[in-house]
């Protein structure tokens, strides 16, 4: 086997594998969109006085963030299927019964979790005299979030924000394993068949590498442009 | 001192090394490890099942020091290419496919494959017009019933073990089927069980054990051995390794003549499924 030989059949796996590259962007992206939306109102509670809902806000920081995300796709996935009378009378069964469900609930509840705290250190970084300012002047407490502070945080958690974007990707392989073909399960799948994985995983991780490239030259791009103004 | 100290920090592999028998005579078997009864971990984690007492046999009578190690199903055959094995001992059907890339004993172990299904599941009512399919020359009537069973399961999903002779087969012989292939066995059940697929498609000797464990699962449709689906269950070398390859054949053919064969595969599996 020559280098060229190597190097052909690593092209040709790459056309192969990027099939899977839709069903890989659709898990982070829909993940990331829920995770994002989810850690907003946890980035929220966690700085919120009241007790209850600050508690249970950092309850599920600390335990997704502290558990193996194979072990919470392989609860949800597995461990589902032995509730599937309780899920069927609550009418979610229907939902569970996909993988596609379960490992997007998993990712989004894992994602969550991080980014609320990403929010939440971007939240405590607003100076306090903006919003006794903003209060002063007679802003309801929605107008000084959504116009204050929010936005200083966003700008603040940005660069780590795309890290966690760039994580969840790679992420996502781990869907192979609750039998989802992306990127990763039709390479694991193609290695089987041709008996070359050598070559098979050089071509998806190039595929990732090219993926998060991009991933990191958009939020370049971004970051860019809310420095200019 | 320190140039003694050195030497004598050299000098420890050399000293391990000479009290360890020779490493170069080790034959390291690859097994999977999670399918039972062929190959399993007890509550301690240690490697039990068939193939685990099959090979402390086998590699007795042939005279080998071996040491039966754990691998994931999908990284069986890679691992023996690239060295980090000398055989597979892991329930591994000889295939047509397999036979392109490595070689194998004389089988030791033949177990038909059906279909299977929860109680009041699609086929659970299905009764089978022939007793068993041979897949190496497929006549009329033997066609007719694979057309069926393919039109009793289509739209249906189907669930395989990846990269396994079943996965090919229904690939090949149930086109309307949609498939999901796992990892392991045991997760094809788990997801039968949850309702997640329609029917699975596997060994019956693996089904034996998970009817006590599972009740409720329907086997049906006629066991099918043969042709796309092997010919047999039997240790897998790299090709060169031609001398090991006979030892072992050797072996398996002393234990199906002495009888102690069918006695191991009667223990672990209930029936004699033992190759002849």
């Amino acid at each position: 086997m020559g280098g060229l030989d190597h190097l052909g059949f690593i092209l040709d796996t790459v056309l192969h594998l990027s099939v899977g590259i839709p069903r890989t962007l659709v898990l982070a992206a829909v993940s990331l969109s829920i995770g994002f939306v989810l850690a907003v109102g946890v980035a929220v509670a966690v700085l919120a006085p009241a007790r209850v809902p600050r508690k249970l806000a950092e309850g599920y920081v600390y335990v997704f963030r502290s558990s193996p995300l194979l072990v919470q796709i392989f609860l949800i996935y597995y461990g589902s299927g032995q509730f599937r009378g309780a899920l069927e009378f609550l009418g979610l069964w229907h939902f569970f019964r996909e993988a596609w469900f379960c490992a997007i609930l998993a990712l989004a509840l894992n994602t969550g979790a991080y980014t609320a705290v990403l929010i939440a250190g971007g939240l405590r970084s607003v100076p306090w005299g903006q919003i006794e300012a903003a209060q002063a002047v007679g802003m309801s407490r929605y107008r000084v979030f959504a116009s204050i502070a929010f936005p200083q945080a966003l700008r603040h958690a940005l660069p780590a924000y795309s890290n966690e974007v760039v994580l969840m990707i790679k992420a996502t392989a781990l869907a192979s394993t609750i039998t989802l073909l992306e990127i990763t399960g039709l390479a694991k799948q193609l290695s089987a068949e041709t008996y070359r994985p050598f070559e098979v995983f050089a071509a998806a991780g190039i595929i990732y590498i090219a993926l998060n490239g991009m991933v990191a030259g958009g939020f370049g791009l971004i970051e860019r442009a809310l420095h200019r103004r | 001192m320190r140039s003694r100290l050195k030497s004598l920090i050299l000098a420890v592999p050399f000293v391990v090394a000479g009290l360890l028998p020779a490493r170069a005579e080790v034959v390291r078997i690859a097994t999977e490890g999670a399918y039972a009864p062929y190959n399993f971990k007890d509550s301690s984690g240690k490697l039990v099942g068939f193939e685990i007492d099959l090979a402390a046999e086998l590699c007795k009578r042939a005279g080998l020091t071996c040491e039966v190690q754990e691998q994931a199903w999908d990284g069986i055959v890679p691992s023996l290419l690239a060295n980090k094995f000398d055989a597979i001992m892991a329930a591994m059907n000889i295939t047509d496919k397999r036979e392109a890339v490595i070689a194998f004993s004389r089988p030791y172990v033949k177990t038909p494959i059906r279909f299977v299904t929860t109680k009041n599941g699609v086929g659970a009512a299905h009764t089978a017009s022939l007793p068993a399919i041979t897949m190496e020359e497929v006549d009329p009537t033997e066609t007719a019933e694979i057309k069926s069973l393919a039109k009793l399961v289509s739209g249906k999903t189907i669930g395989v073990q990846a990269s396994t002779s079943h996965e090919w087969f229904v690939k090949e012989y149930m086109k309307d089927s949609s498939i999901k292939s796992y990892d392991t066995m045991d997760n094809m059940i788990l997801d039968l069980v949850a309702g997640r697929i329609d029917v699975g498609y596997t060994s019956t000797a693996f089904l034996a054990p998970i009817h006590k464990k599972t009740p409720g699962l329907v086997e049906f449709g006629p066991p099918m051995t043969g042709g796309l689906l092997g010919k047999g269950v039997a240790v897998g070398t790299r090709k060169e390794s031609t001398e090991l390859r006979e030892k072992f054949s050797k072996a398996i053919g002393a234990m199906v003549a002495d009888g102690s064969l069918s006695a191991l595969a009667t223990k672990w599996f209930g029936v004699d499924i033992s190759a002849k």
